[in-house]
Formats: structure tokens, sequence, C-alpha cells
């Protein structure tokens, strides 16, 4: 018997548990034709990002206007636009064409860090089709006058006010900057999540030795980086009422196989399909289809959590023992 | 007659592009001031899709001309299409050869103008008849608007005239009184319009078409035997064009009630006295009129609307036969005339009439926009009581030279009761103006009341201040001229109360709103006294308001406008308060709803925020503290600047006489060092400890505000302790002290110096050895520091390699403090000109943002070193500055031959060796040029010495022996567009001249519309759906001819090759042409970072750096040096930091998609295309021929 592939994501049945991850990769919808075929069962679109729309609006405004109405030969410098699209009309234009072009469901993804007028845009990508909104949150809490609880409250507050104007499920993506990162994650959940991405990746900033800048710096995932979702999808598995996607690290079918028996619903993948193109994708789910196969696993669901932190044979693994075996377990090398 | 049509509040252009727009086939312009709104609007229209009344949308061509322009119009006409075009001043004369041919043709056609004055002795952008008056020859028809409904229905009347005639239209209104100003007016609608026309006289002129099929020939050559007969030909035509006129008004006034006739007349029906004049003045001539009839005074005005042809019947038929005296009025100067042209016309039609003659006067009034109000026109009507009238006068000045002005009772005023009128002053930057036009809409598009908006913006383009004047009333506002005894005055800058009369025209217990950062309780000691002294006096109410932290709260920073406009409804009660700030926030959804959201929440927040903040102050008895009111200029300025500049300087140049003014418009330079602005709210201040000595910042300096010395240990000596320096560093001024001094009261805050200084701080990187630092932590002993700065000696010129960038900046620039926008992407290299050959420099300026900058009153830039020399500077026209430059050339030459001839014939008084010395000097260097000067110098005493007539024939040529410099300057609208075809004439003469185009790829005086320099995917005025065309290679043009020096520079990119290419430019003794990469606020980027995005344009193959050099050429070396690397990054990266690319990503990506990719296309192929110049040997052209 052929193992089923299926799995259940924000209440969404999918094909498998492989789904694109919000990246540059979803602006091309040519590219996201090609990773359906690949076998990709939903796609979560490039994010728009909230603060980045307030502040093209307001740059396309100030540049209008500056040297504007100053000098009796020149009011303007610049020609008055019909349209300025420094609003999510791109985006929205992003979501109706996924849509219409793909038949897997298609996730739209919002990026914010305040509550604010922005949750109007969750309403207006539903409206433009999306199946369901992953709301991005990442907050770096710089203020040091900002105590952790008000930071967590913003995140409560953000997801509260996204959950009241959509019907569709909602997905946070969040960071593992908590003190406690479960019960953070159940606190979302209860103020509206149907379910978690963990976890987000973001630009680090970096130093440029040459021009002794702060530059912005985003580089691609590595495998080794995927232990981290992996403990949290274990831990969190079955003791918070929401879906479990992991996102950060995946690579092939072998990590998607790790991360399914810890206990995610789906997993996303973006720098693999950045660096080996779509056909990733149809690697990774031929690798589950054959490890399941070969290993006389029926389903994903049956799989799903066997090794969480509930279902795994030594469960404290998961926890700071994990650190201790690691300690026991080195040795120096010989010199 | 139907009720139901829209009420608009629009401009004088805007209500006559309407029409125009929606009657056109075609509309070909070109940008002048102060018509270029007609054009644009047209274009704007067009490119959104909007049709004329039969469906078609106008094609709407910018030419590189006006003359192109009206070549292109009569190309059109021909071709049988509804032909229009929009222009002024010398525009219009660019365009007359084709205006007789299009009337001679019998062409309908409709040229609209917004009338401006003709350049003489000066340029001016403003408002008078001298432009219209040149065309009155051409044959053209010639029709007056005197207002802005007027602007309307005018255009439409000229439009159904022109079908009906045959006769071209010239439809008139005033530059800038009507043409910029907002009013309420009646709309025509579609079906009024298409109800007029005739629908056989449009299918008449397309059956003239030239057509194949059809087939005619016109524009034949004729000879002696016809040619006469045929010009009488036409005469029939002429002679119904009045009818036809009178027609086209009857049908206006039976679809809205508007009944206008060729002549109108207002006034006593019984006058005796009678004044005779047309266009905006109108309005305050019928308020006069009106006022004085009303008092028994047999006066009336009559109202010239069709002046060519001049219908002298119906002229006759409007002027009451009780009429004894005339003044007619010409916004005109014809000098050496009779009469100026209404005048005489009149005068004709009198005569002609056999009527008994009634006395006549005739007189000038409003020349470049002069004011003229009901007080003017009641000293006119006056002066017909005299016994013995000045025949010939002018008014609204006080002409002491000639005697021929009028004596004008400015107590006199007509202005009806119940206008609430109102004046704002702001800085340009804080959107006062928009925000007032805004205003202006609300109540007139709001209530039934009518709203009048007039905007006077100052000479500079940094800091510059605007005022705005605004009328409210229940009636129709007829008065064209400028708000006086205002009941509300809004002050949106507390520093302007030092700098401007604010109060000055505040009514009598006036409420004033002002913008201050201090509280109602303690604003009054910082009041100046001068005003606190007005508002005690004038029993003025004063409300403050901090809008500037109202404004930043809500994430505008200095935009206050939104704030203060709610407070003055708040305080005005022109609306109930709700109501108020419903309309303020829907005026803002519509004028900036497109633009995002943030853009309107952020308003929304200011305008809710602002009335909490509002508070009244109590006003004191007395006046307190010690702050003045700033003087224009510093005690001690020469008397010139003292006695003529600084009332200009203080708005006070209207009550100037006459002859203060020189009459030829020579003035002097080196003027703009007495105009201290203080405008910049932050300065560098220098740290030494850090400084690595590079010179960048001076470089760089758009307003030579950053300046720089190299003095010695000794001639520090001395200095106050204060003073700051530090070791040079390098080869170039080993045993000096570096000086670098910030000018405080000249710098305009740009930020540029911060952004390119290399030197970071060890321990804190953002610190450089330069940074912006607030100015009133620094100002005064920044003040100190530079007056010291300015004593210390100047380096010898011959000490200095001028054609290094330390070099360079080692020396003063006598080119400072231009009115410049902050941040100027040209002036920088025009500085550096001045730096490098200031001393024997002679500039031919093309009109345009470098001629404003550098020759607009009150002050230039342009100044003079220790010695008293430096640049001699002069504009001549737009289109013709190449050869305006060549000429100065040629006489330069002619001079220096003639000094030549001259001295042969002195050899005894001279002595032979000093002789020989002066014709043999070798003058290309500064040492060379320094002994010519010596020598100079010496001959000169020697002839002054020597009373003969051949020593005092040559006394004149003797500075002629002085190597001379002429640079030719403009933008890119010149030497891309205009004046195209005599750059390639001065570029092919071989002369000895050097072009210096300062490329800012737009047209940026007139404020961004494409020229043909303007790059493909950016976006312009005429291209605002991206320009789909490539950058003319103007300098691949020019290397064709072989032996031009050529030059592509950005000073960002790489200062090395910008300081040697100018010194290469300059020592090359043919032409040389530079193109200098110039940022522009019409590039829509950070100003501040200008030199960034300079280098970026480099690295991106965007802007490539070369130098070809025919000298090269002539010694077998490759002439032509790629001095750009290989592009490291692509155009996108570049592009999307300017708006002027990233918008149409935005609004149009798929457009911008593809024009990107062809822009990266051309910069590919570019690059090949250079590279294998680098290559290439090439020798010079032909042999080399003596000149």
């Amino acid at each position: 018997m052929s193992p089923d592939l299926r799995t259940t994501y924000l209440g969404m049945e999918l094909a498998n548990p492989l789904v694109v991850s919000a990246s540059p990769l979803g602006r091309d919808i040519e590219r996201l034709i090609r990773l359906q075929e690949a076998g990709a069962a939903a796609v979560v679109l490039p994010s728009l990002f909230e603060e980045q729309i307030d502040h093209e609006s307001y740059q396309a405004h100030a540049v209008m206007e500056h040297g504007a109405e100053s000098f009796a030969e020149a009011l303007s410098y610049l020609p008055e636009m019909t349209s300025y699209n420094t609003g999510p009309e791109q985006y929205l234009k992003l979501v109706r064409r996924a849509r219409r072009e793909l038949t897997v469901p298609v996730i739209a993804s919002l990026n914010g860090a305040s509550p604010g007028g922005w949750t109007s845009y969750a309403e207006r990508m539903v409206d433009a089709g999306a199946s369901a909104i992953e709301l991005n949150v990442y907050i770096v809490a710089a203020d040091i006058d900002e105590s952790a609880e008000q930071v967590e409250q913003r995140y409560l507050d953000i997801v509260e006010s996204v959950r009241g104007v959509i019907e569709v499920p909602l997905a946070v993506k969040i960071g593992p900057f908590f003190s406690s990162m479960g019960n953070m994650a159940r606190r979302i959940v209860e103020a509206g999540a149907d379910g978690l991405v963990l976890f987000n990746r973001f630009y680090q900033p970096n130093i440029d030795l040459d021009d002794l800048e702060v530059v912005p710096d985003l580089v691609l995932s590595t495998q080794s980086e995927l232990l981290l979702p992996l403990r949290w999808i274990a831990i969190l598995h079955d003791r918070v009422e929401a879906s479990l996607a992991a996102s950060t690290g995946v690579h092939d079918g072998f990590d998607v196989i790790k991360l399914l028996l810890a206990g995610a619903d789906v997993t996303m993948m973006a720098s693999a399909l950045l660096l080996h193109g779509p056909a990733r994708m149809r690697e990774a789910i031929d690798t589950l289809y054959t490890w399941l196969e070969s290993n006389e696993y029926e389903s994903v669901e049956q799989m799903k959590g066997s090794m969480s932190w509930q279902g795994a044979p030594n469960p404290s693994a998961f926890e700071r023992a994990n650190y201790m075996e690691q300690l026991t377990t080195f040795t120096l090398p010989r010199r | 007659m139907s009720t139901e049509r829209p009420v608009v509040t629009v401009d004088g252009n805007e209500a006559a592009a309407h029409v125009a727009h929606r009657l056109s086939e075609v509309i070909s312009i070109y940008p002048i001031t102060p018509a270029s709104p007609m054009g644009e609007l047209a274009d704007a229209w067009s490119a959104n899709g909007s049709p004329n009344l039969w469906g078609v949308i106008p094609e709407v061509i910018e030419m590189q001309s006006e003359a192109g322009a009206a070549g292109t119009v009569h190309g059109a006409i021909q071709g049988g299409a509804l032909t229009t075009t929009f222009t002024a001043s010398q525009g219009l004369l660019l365009m007359l050869p084709n205006m007789f041919k299009i009337a001679g043709e019998l062409s309908a056609c409709v040229i609209h103008v917004a009338a401006r004055t003709v350049a003489t002795h000066a340029l001016s952008i403003f408002g008078d008849h001298s432009d219209v008056m040149a065309a009155r020859m051409t044959g053209f028809a010639m029709l007056a608007s005197a207002s802005v409904q007027e602007a309307q229905d005018m255009a439409a009347i000229a439009h159904v005239a022109t079908l009906n005639s045959r006769i071209p239209f010239l439809h008139f209104f005033d530059g800038f009184r009507t043409s910029h100003e907002i009013a309420k007016i009646e709309r025509l609608t579609d079906d009024d319009i298409l109800e007029m026309v005739s629908a056989e006289a449009i299918a008449a002129h397309r059956d003239r078409a030239l057509d194949p099929e059809n087939p005619v020939v016109r524009g034949t050559a004729q000879n002696p035997d016809v040619f006469f007969q045929g010009r009488e030909a036409s005469n029939p035509y002429y002679d119904a064009v009045s009818g036809l006129v009178t027609k086209a008004m009857e049908q206006l006034a039976e679809l809205t009630g508007r009944q206008y006739r060729v002549f109108d007349y207002v006034g006593d029906p019984d006058a005796e006295r009678v004044l005779i004049l047309m266009g905006s003045g109108v309005g305050a001539a019928t308020e006069a009129v009106e006022k004085l009839a009303a008092s028994g005074e047999k006066v009336g005005a009559l109202i010239v609307r069709l002046y060519r042809p001049f219908d002298v019947a119906a002229f006759l038929d409007v002027l009451p036969a009780s009429t004894t005296a005339i003044a007619v009025l010409d916004r005109t100067k014809e000098p050496g005339a009779t009469g100026e042209p209404l005048l005489q016309d009149v005068v004709t039609a009198l005569f002609d009439s056999g009527r008994v003659m009634p006395r006549v006067i005739g007189g000038r009034y409003g020349l470049s926009s002069k004011e003229f109000t009901p007080a003017d026109v009641k000293a006119v009507l006056d002066e017909l009581l005299v016994d013995e009238p000045k025949r010939r006068f002018t008014v609204g000045i006080d002409d002491d030279v000639s005697g021929l002005s009028l004596e004008v009772d400015r107590t006199f005023k007509a202005e009806p009761d119940g206008v609430l009128r109102a004046m704002f002053f702001g800085l340009g930057s804080d959107g006062t103006v928009g925000a007032n036009k805004n205003t202006v809409k609300i109540i007139g598009e709001h209530t039934d009341r009518y709203a009048q908006g007039y905007f006077v913006y100052d000479s500079k383009k940094s800091g510059s201040t605007t005022v705005s004047h605004l009328r409210f009333a229940d009636a129709p506002i007829e008065s064209t001229y400028l708000v006086d005894d205002a009941a509300f005055v809004g002050c949106h800058n507390f520093g302007l109360l030092e700098r401007m009369d604010v109060l000055g025209r505040a009514a009598p217990g006036a409420t004033v709103l002002l913008n201050s950062p201090y509280a109602a309780d303690q604003v009054w000691s910082h009041l100046p006294v001068e005003v606190q002294q007005q508002i005690i006096d004038k029993g003025l109410r004063l409300h403050v308001v901090d809008a500037d932290s109202i404004a930043v709260a809500a994430g505008m920073g200095r935009r206050v406008n939104t704030v203060l406009q709610t407070c003055f409804f708040a305080l005005s009660g022109i609306l109930p308060a709700e109501e108020a700030i419903e309309a303020i926030k829907t005026a803002v959804r519509k004028t900036y709803g497109r633009r995002g959201e943030v853009v309107l929440r952020r308003n929304f927040e200011a305008i809710d925020g602002a009335v909490a903040g509002l508070a009244e102050v109590t006003i004191p008895a007395a006046v307190s503290g010690d702050r003045r009111m700033r003087p224009p200029v510093p005690v001690g300025a020469p008397i010139f600047v003292a006695n003529v500049t600084a009332p200009i300087i203080s708005g006070l140049g209207d009550l100037l006489p006459v002859s203060a003014l020189p009459a030829d418009g020579t003035f002097p330079t080196a003027t703009s060092q007495y105009e201290k602005r203080s405008i910049a709210p932050e300065i560098p201040i220098w740290d030494p400890d850090i400084c690595i000595d590079c010179a960048r910042c001076a470089l760089v300096c758009p307003h030579a505000a950053i300046r720089l010395k190299y003095v010695t240990e000794e001639e520090l000596a001395g200095a106050p302790v204060s003073i700051l320096s530090c070791a040079t560093r390098g080869r170039d001024f080993p045993d000096h002290r570096l000086v670098i001094q910030v000018a405080p009261d000249d710098c305009t805050g740009c930020g540029v110096c911060v952004d390119v200084c290399p030197a970071k701080s060890k321990e804190q990187v953002k610190h450089k050895s330069i940074n912006m630092e607030p100015i009133d932590e620094h100002l005064e002993l920044e003040r100190e520091r530079f007056d010291f700065f300015l004593g210390l000696p100047e380096i010898d010129r011959r000490e200095v390699a001028i054609g290094t960038l330390k070099g360079s900046q080692a020396l003063r620039p006598l080119f400072e403090y231009s009115g410049a926008c902050s941040g100027c992407g040209e002036t920088p290299y025009v500085k550096l000109v001045s730096q490098m050959f200031g001393d024997r420099l002679v500039v031919a300026n093309a009109t345009g943002c470098s001629s404003i900058y550098g020759g607009n009153l009150p002050t230039t830039p342009w100044a003079v070193d220790d010695d008293g020399r430096g640049p001699a500077w002069s504009n001549s026209l737009f289109e013709d500055n190449a050869e305006f430059g060549l000429g100065l050339r040629l006489a330069a030459d002619q001079r220096y031959k003639a000094a030549r001839m001259a001295l042969a014939r002195l050899g005894g008084v001279l002595g032979d060796g000093l002789v020989d010395g002066l014709l043999g000097a070798d003058q290309a260097s500064e040492a060379g040029l320094f002994d010519q000067r010596t020598r100079v110098a010496a001959a000169r005493e020697r002839l002054e010495a020597e009373a003969s007539p051949t020593a005092k024939e040559a006394l004149p040529l003797l500075d002629a022996l002085i190597r001379k410099s002429v640079w030719i300057m403009g933008g890119d609208g010149w030497a891309y567009d205009i004046g195209f075809g005599g750059l390639d004439h001065v570029l092919a003469s071989g002369h000895d001249v050097n072009v210096l185009v300062l490329d800012t790829e737009v047209y940026s005086n007139t404020g961004g519309q494409a020229s043909k320099a303007t790059p493909r995917a950016a976006v312009a005025k005429f291209a605002a759906s991206g320009k789909a065309t490539g950058k003319k290679d103007l300098g691949m043009t020019a290397m064709a001819y072989g032996n031009v020096y050529v030059a592509q520079i950005a000073m960002g990119a790489n200062m090395t090759q910008t300081v040697k290419a100018i010194d290469e430019a300059e020592s090359y003794p043919g032409p040389s042409l530079v193109i200098a990469y110039s940022p522009c606020i019409a590039h829509g980027i950070e100003m501040s970072e200008m030199m960034t995005h300079q280098k970026e344009a480099t690295s991106s193959g965007y802007w490539e750096l070369y130098r070809f050099d025919p000298r090269m050429a002539a010694s077998e070396e490759h002439p032509f040096k790629l001095d750009s690397r290989a592009p490291s990054t692509t155009f996108h990266d570049f592009a999307m930091k300017e708006a002027r690319f990233s918008m149409l990503v935005r609004s149009d990506p798929e457009r911008a998609e593809e024009l990107m990719a062809a822009a990266q296309e051309d910069i590919d192929e570019r690059r090949r295309f250079y590279e294998q110049l680098a290559g290439l040997e090439r020798g010079l052209p032909g042999e080399e021929v003596r000149l």
C-alpha cells in the first residue's frame, strides 16, 4: 500500500506537507507555478511590510512636495502620477494572480511590528483571494524601557486585531527569542492564531569593514538551523491547539521527515529552492515517500509527532538534558 | 440657460487650457514661465486618456523650442488638425515667423499666451504686454482676458471665432496676475462648447488640409507683380472678425448669462473722463471707476477685449458721446514711439471718426507685474482734470529722471465692503501655499462665497519665503492686486518676523496667527520690538500655536501647513468648526489621497491636534525685550548695496525711484556676501583633529559656504584662540596649516559636505571630521571665526597646482552664496570654474537655473578677489547662449589684436623690452599671467603719464592683453534642445571657447519637463509614463568633429577627473565641451546624498566618465580616455534609489520593467562602444588651419 502524504494545516487539507515559504521566490508567479508542478502543496507569498508601505507612501509624498510651491517658475518638479501604487495594491495584485493561476492554497503574508491601520491590509488580502493569512511579527525590543511583558502584549494585540477582521485561518510566524517560548506560543494561540510558524528569519545587521557602515545582511539558511524549530515543534506538538509549521533550515526530504516526526504539520522551504531550484521540491517529496514506504508507515498523519516531546523515547533530550548529553559525549581531539 | 454648470476653483492657466484641450487635436508646446502649466495640464489630461469634445485624445508634443512648436503647429494646421499651443514672452517671439505664415494662409488656430515681459535690460518672468504687442503685425487676431473666468470664456470665444473667421487668434491674459491667480469660476460644459462651435467650420478647416487626394500647393514664392495684391486679398476676412467674435460672445451670453462685447464699458454712461485699457488691470479700474462714479464723478473705463482687428465702429459705439478726456493705459513700452500701441490705435480711431477730438493722454503702467491698484487708476483719471496734464506719463513708479510719473494717493481704496482679506507668510518648504490653495478651493467650492488666491514667491530657490494673498467675499472679486488692510495675518515661521514686515499690511484690529515655539505667556519678549510696537499700535489680536511640534508629532516633519490652515479656519470662523475640519480633510484627501493612506493619516492627525494648541496672547501695554528686526545688509556695505540692494532685500524695491536703477541693466558683482540669510537649521562644524586634508568638503559645497585656506604659522599668529587649524598632509602645502571654516549665515544646511567627508573618528564612527550641528549652538562663535577667516591672506595663485583637487580648493571661490536650491548639483561645478579661472573669466550664461541663481536680483553670487578681479557675467537668452559666448570670444580676440596693433606703435613710449614682453607673453601658467599683469600695470603707468592721442587710444585696450577664459554655461534644456543648433555651430567654429553643460537631465528651472537629456525610463513632465527614448549622446556628436575637446564628468564619482577635465578643457586652444552630471531635486533624491548618487550613477555605467583630447590625437596617442571603470552594479540598483525612476516601477511596473531593461541595454551597448573607442587611434581632421 502506498503511503498517504496528505496533511492538514490551518484546517486545510494539503496533498503533502511541503509548502513554499514566504520569500522573494514568491514574487515570480511563473516560479510558483513550477513549484506547484514540482509538488508544493501550498504557497506562502512574500511578506507585505507594513512599515515599508508607510515609508514608501510618505517618501513618495515628500519627494513630490520637495521644492514645490516655493519658486514662481517651478511650482513642482515631478509629474503628478495617476497612481502612485504606494499602498498594498501591487501586493494584492500578486495575491489575485496567484489565486487565479494556482490550484493549491495561497497564503498571504503580512509583516509588521505595531498594531495600527495595517490590519486592514489583512482584510484586503482575503478579499483578493488568500486562503489564509500568515502574520509575521518580529519586534526588536531595542527600547530598553519597554519590558518583556509590554513586548509580549504587543504581539498579542497585533494577533487579536488581525484575528478580529478576518474569517480565514490565521497563522502567526514568530522568532524564538522569548524567555518562555512555549508559554508565549500558547498565549498567541489563545489570542486567535490557528497555527504557529516556527521560526522567522530576518535581516541581521552586519558591519562593512571597508566603509565602516552597518549594513543589513541576510544569508540563506543552512541545515544546521533546522534544529531550533525541531526542538520547539517537538515541545509544542499536541500541547497547543494550533497547527505547527516548521520554517528555517528545511533543505531536503530528510529534514522534512525529522520535522514531521517532531510534530510539524507542514514544513516550509525557501533557501533550498533558491539554491537548487524547483526540482528540490520534488526530490524532497520523493525522499519522504520512499522513507515512509521503506519504513512501512501508512501515512504522514501516522508519523506526525511520533518523536515529539510527548512521543519520543527520551523527551528530556529536547530539554536541558540535551546539552548535558552533548557535553558528556564530547571528547577532545587528539593532539 | 442652464444653471447646472460646475463651479470650480482654478487658476487662469487651467481655465484656458481646459477649453483648449477640449477643442484641439494637436497641441505642440514648449515650456516657458508663466505659460508652462497650460502645456503640462494638457499633457497630463491626454496622458490620463481624457479626450477632446469629439472623443479623440489630443496629441500633446513637447518640442525643442517655441520655434519648433510653432512649426509643428503650422504643419498640423496645414494637415487639417484642430491645433493650439501655449506660450509667453521670448517664446512668442520665437513663434513670430510662423505666425506671419499661419495668418497669411488664413489658418484657424489659437495661441494662448500668459503675457509676460520680454527681456530687455533684464529678464523678467512677470506679466505685461510687451510680448503680445510684438506680435501685432503677424496678422493674428488678438483677444484679451482680464480675469480667470474670462481666461476660460475668451479661450472658447477665440477657438470658435478662429474657425468661423479663418483668422488665427492670439488669446492672452496677464502672466501671473491672471495665469496664476486662483479664483472661483463657472466652468463651461462640453455641451456649451459644442453648442458654440460650428461643425461646418470644422469641416471646412479639414477640407483645406493638404491631401494628395485633392492636391494643392501653399507657401509659394511670389514676385513684385502679384505679392502685394495677394496680401490685400485677405482683407474681407479681417473685416468679418469683429462680427464673428461678437456672435460667439452672444452665443456664450445666451448659454451662461455672461455678456461680453469686443469693447466693454463700465462707469457713468455720461462720463467725461474715460480710461482705456485691457488685461488684468481692468479689475482695479472697474473698482475705482465704480466708486468714483458712485460719488458723482463723471468717469468711466473702456475695456478692450478684441484688440486686433481693431473695430473702430464698435469702439466708438461704446465710448460715451459725452467724453471730453481720455487716458489710454499701455502695459508695455515702445521706446521712441509717439505713444504706446493702444494709445496710437485710440488716437487714430478717434481722428478717423470725425468726432470733436477729446483730450487724449497715454501712459505706461504695470510693467513686469508692477502693482496696479484703484489708487493708480484714480491718479490717472485725476490727471485728466489738470489744465496741463502729462501727455505721456507713467503710473505706479517714482520717475525722478524723466519726471513722467504721476503722484498717487495711496490712501485711496476702492475695494467693496464685505471682503475678508487674509495674508500668510511662510517658507516654501512648509507647504503654506499648497494649503492656501486648498483653502481657496474649500471656500470656493463648499460655500456660495467667492474666493481668490494669489501667491508671491521670492527669488531664491533655497530657504525661499512665500506670501499668500487671499480674499473671500459674497460677490465676485475684481481686486486684481495684492491684499492690503488684511483682517487676518498668518505668520507660519517665527524667524520671518525678524526678516520681513509681516504686519505692515495688517488692518487695525486684525487677527494674527503666529507659529511660535514659545507659549502664549512667554512669546511677547521674543518678538522683535518693532513687531511688538505694530501689535500695540494697530490693536492686533495675537494667537500662537506651536505648529512645528504638532507637525513633528504627526510625522509630518516641517510641513506645518495643515496645522496652521486648521487654526486659520478656527480663528476666522469662516466656516463652522466641524464643517471646516471635515472640509480640510476632504481637501487633503483630494490633493494627496493618491499618494497613500499614511499621508492622509499623518495630515489628519496634524489637523486634529491643531486647535487644541491654539492660545491667545495677552498684549502688554508696552514693548519689552531687546530683539530687533535684522538689518537687510550689514553696516558698512558699499553705497549701492546699502541704497539699492538693501531696500530690494527688505521687500521695499517698489519704493526705489527710477534714478536708483542702472539704465542699462549693469550691476556690481560680489553682492551676495551682504545678503545674510541664515536659513540653515543645522550647519557643518569642523573637527580638525581627525581631518585628513582632502579638501572634498570645500569642493562639493554648492554654496561656497565651506571655505578652506592654507596659511603659515606666522599668518595664524595673533588669531583668536578659538580659531581652529590642523597640520596639512601630502606634498601640496608643506609648512602650512589648514583652516576650514563654515560661513554660518550663508550655509543652507544641505549636508553634502558631511556626506563626502571620508574622515571618521576611531572612537565613534558616526562622528566625521565635519558634522551637522544645530546652528543655535554655534552661530555666534562661527560668525567670529568666519570674520577672522576672511581676513586671513589668500594663497598666491602661482604656488598652486590649479588642475588638482587640493590646488583648486586652495583658491578663493568667486561664485559664492547663490540662491540655488540647497544641495544643488550644478553650483559646485560653477564654483570650481570660478576658483580656477575666476580672475580672468568671462561667462555667457544660458537662461535657466544657472542664470537665475547667478543673476536674479537682489544680489549676485559672482564675486571678486582682493584685487577687485572676478568673473564678468551676462545672460543673453535661452536659445542663443553658445553664439553669445562666441561673440564674447571674438570680441576678446579682436580687442587683443587691436591692442597688439596699438602696442606696435608705442615702442618709443613703453620701451621695446616691455612691448616685446607684452606681445610675446606666455600666459599658459599662473606665473605667466602674473607677469603679464605686472607688465600691463607698468604699461598703464607709462601711458597715463603720456598725453599723446596714441597713448590714450591704447589705454582701454591694455587689459585685452591678459588672456581671457571664455566659458559658455547652461543647462541641458539649452545644450540638448533649444540651443543645440547654435552650440553645434560654435563647436564647429574652432574658436577657443569652453562650454560647461550642467546636465540635470531635465528642464529644472521651469519645473522638471523632459529634455533630450532625459534618460530612458525616467518620469518627467511630458514623459509622465516614463521616457521611451534614450538620452542623446551629446559628447559623441561633438567628438565627431575631431578637434573639439570633450569630457564627461561627475564630481561625486571622480573629483580628480572633474578638476582635470575642466583644467584640460580650459587649456585646450580650441572649442571644449564639458558635460557635468548635476543631480537636481527633480531626480527625487535626498539632496544631501547627491554626490553619492553621482558615484552610483558611474559605478552602474549610467554615467560614464571620459575625456577626448584632440591634443592626444596630434601626438598620435589614443585621444579618447574612458575614465570610469567597467560597471560594478546594475542600472536597476542605481535607478531604484531615485524617485524619477522608482515612481514608475510602482505606478506602472510592466512598463517600467520594459523601459529599465532597455535602459540597461543602452548602458551595456554604450560601454561596449566606448571601450572600443578607447582603443582607437585618431588624427586631427585635415590640416591644422589657422582661424
